[in-house]
């Protein structure tokens, strides 16, 4: 039970795909400026990176290593398109902000990474709750930076106005720098000094 | 058998390749009727948007049908092409202003000298919407895009049955900076259109977007519309968009026609 634990939580602070591993920064970059596309963004890799990792591990005794990345490849692709489809059908305004960074979850190299370092090795319900776990530590992330930015930024949370603008008749002068992908940087920066200092072990060695 | 013999290692890429292609086309094929829907229900709502016809709740394509007819015209003269005319691509129904715009044998290059909107090409025919009170069109709502900074803006500009007066600005597409140039989408920014007027009264396009605030003071300030701060170049995309849209490589043929016809039925009147 423990290992089950350990498997599914470890990616959230421990182990986390883009704090720790520092996977997965440009979409992380690109779709944090709203909390809302954070959201949907970090469900379609959590989609994708759990059922990946179970089909890539139900087959992984049958891939001759010679193709198992060709083989990994084309099951990622195939499962983001079926997540673009999903979100175009059923969250229309969303995939339009969204727009190609649905398609280039099949460029996060969380997933590849995932797939050759864990599923590979491991039986098919141990992936999948790999490949939840880590949706789980990137989705912690989007969601950590896409809370600031929409906030300090625009001065709303999905849209919701939390903190009044100047343009709006309110007080507060929105800093335009949030909006802007650097910021994410800073943010994902900060985050991971705070992680490490909570968590020493995880300090590279000089 | 080993994984690594020819006839396993093509075997498995065959199967895997076999289920994907199932999955994918499953996918695209059982949810194209919702995303057609999606894509047509968002066309209608931002023309609904542009002409203020647009609330929370209300039933979008019932709205539409009612209250607003479509057209094309031919930009190049002015003129409503006739039902009869229509085909495939040519109809209200299922016209694409990035297909049409595209396509050589509906669209045609714009010199560069005049192409102050930098789009280089644009359709010869393009729908309209009227928006109809009594059988008296209210509004027309005409789709325009231009260059901004990072990319194209698509929207449209809704003016009165006079065909001066701006009634509201709404663009459904870009990608400018968002709190800069994406401020094209604040809700008061949008409302400083609503009255200014389009043409001098020789019929000169006169519309400006200028850099900074309108002086209320000055006599050209029905002409005059608030720059957004912070954002030169969308700013000036703007300006020049609106002015290529409403000049004689736009809609100016047209506007034009639709004004001798309505001072053809006041005369009588």
């Amino acid at each position: 039970m423990s290992k089950v634990k350990k498997i599914l939580l470890d990616p959230i602070f421990n182990n986390n795909p883009i704090a720790y591993q520092i996977l997965g920064i440009c979409s992380a970059l690109a779709v944090t400026s709203k909390l809302e596309t954070s959201i949907v963004m970090a469900l379609a890799v959590t989609f994708v990176a759990a059922s990946a990792n179970f089909a890539v591990s139900l087959i992984r005794n049958h891939v001759s290593s010679s193709i198992r990345i060709l083989v990994e490849m084309t099951i990622i692709a195939s499962l983001v398109i079926v997540a673009d489809q999903i979100i175009k059908a059923y969250a229309y305004d969303i995939s339009k902000q969204l727009s190609v960074y649905v398609g280039l979850i099949i460029t996060n190299c969380i997933l590849m990474g995932r797939a050759e370092a864990f599923a590979l090795k491991n039986p098919p319900l141990l992936s999948l709750l790999d490949g939840i776990g880590n949706g789980l530590g990137y989705a912690f992330v989007l969601l950590f930076v896409g809370f600031f930015r929409e906030l300090l930024g625009s001065g709303k949370l999905l849209g919701i106005s939390i903190l009044p603008l100047v343009t709006d008749g309110g007080w507060y002068v929105p800093n335009g720098l949030f909006l802007l992908s650097p910021s994410a940087f800073i943010i994902i920066g900060l985050l991971i000094w705070a992680i490490r200092t909570w968590k020493p072990e995880q300090i590279e060695e000089e | 058998m080993s994984n690594d013999s020819t006839k396993k290692m093509v075997t498995v890429a065959l199967g895997v390749c076999l289920v994907c292609s199932i999955l994918v086309s499953t996918a695209a094929v059982s949810l194209n009727g919702r995303q057609e829907k999606n894509k047509e229900r968002d066309k209608i709502k931002n023309i609904l948007i542009a002409g203020e016809l647009m609330e929370e709740g209300i039933d979008v394509k019932a709205i539409f049908d009612n209250r607003v007819k479509s057209a094309i015209i031919n930009l190049q003269n002015g003129e409503f092409l006739p039902e009869s005319d229509y085909n495939a691509r040519l109809n209200p129904k299922t016209y694409n202003l990035k297909v049409m715009a595209d396509d050589p044998q509906y669209s045609m290059t714009i010199p560069a000298e005049k192409d102050i909107a930098r789009i280089q090409k644009m359709p010869k025919y393009m729908a309209i919407y009227m928006v109809n009170v009594n059988d008296q069109v209210e509004k027309y709502i005409l789709p325009i895009y231009g260059k901004g900074l990072w990319s194209t803006l698509y929207g449209f500009l809704a003016l009165g049955s006079d065909l001066r007066t701006i009634e509201g600005i709404t663009f459904y597409e870009h990608g400018e900076t968002p709190g800069l140039g994406g401020e094209v989408d604040n809700p008061r920014w949008k409302e400083i259109w609503k009255g200014k007027q389009a043409f001098r009264d020789n019929g000169e396009v006169a519309i400006t977007v200028i850099k900074g605030q309108v002086d209320p003071d000055d006599p050209d300030a029905r002409y005059e519309v608030d720059g957004l701060s912070g954002s030169t170049l969308t700013t000036r995309g703007l300006d020049a968009m609106v002015r290529f849209w409403l000049g004689d490589d736009g809609y100016g043929p047209f506007i034009r026609q639709q004004r001798i016809q309505e001072e053809g039925i006041n005369e009588q009147g």
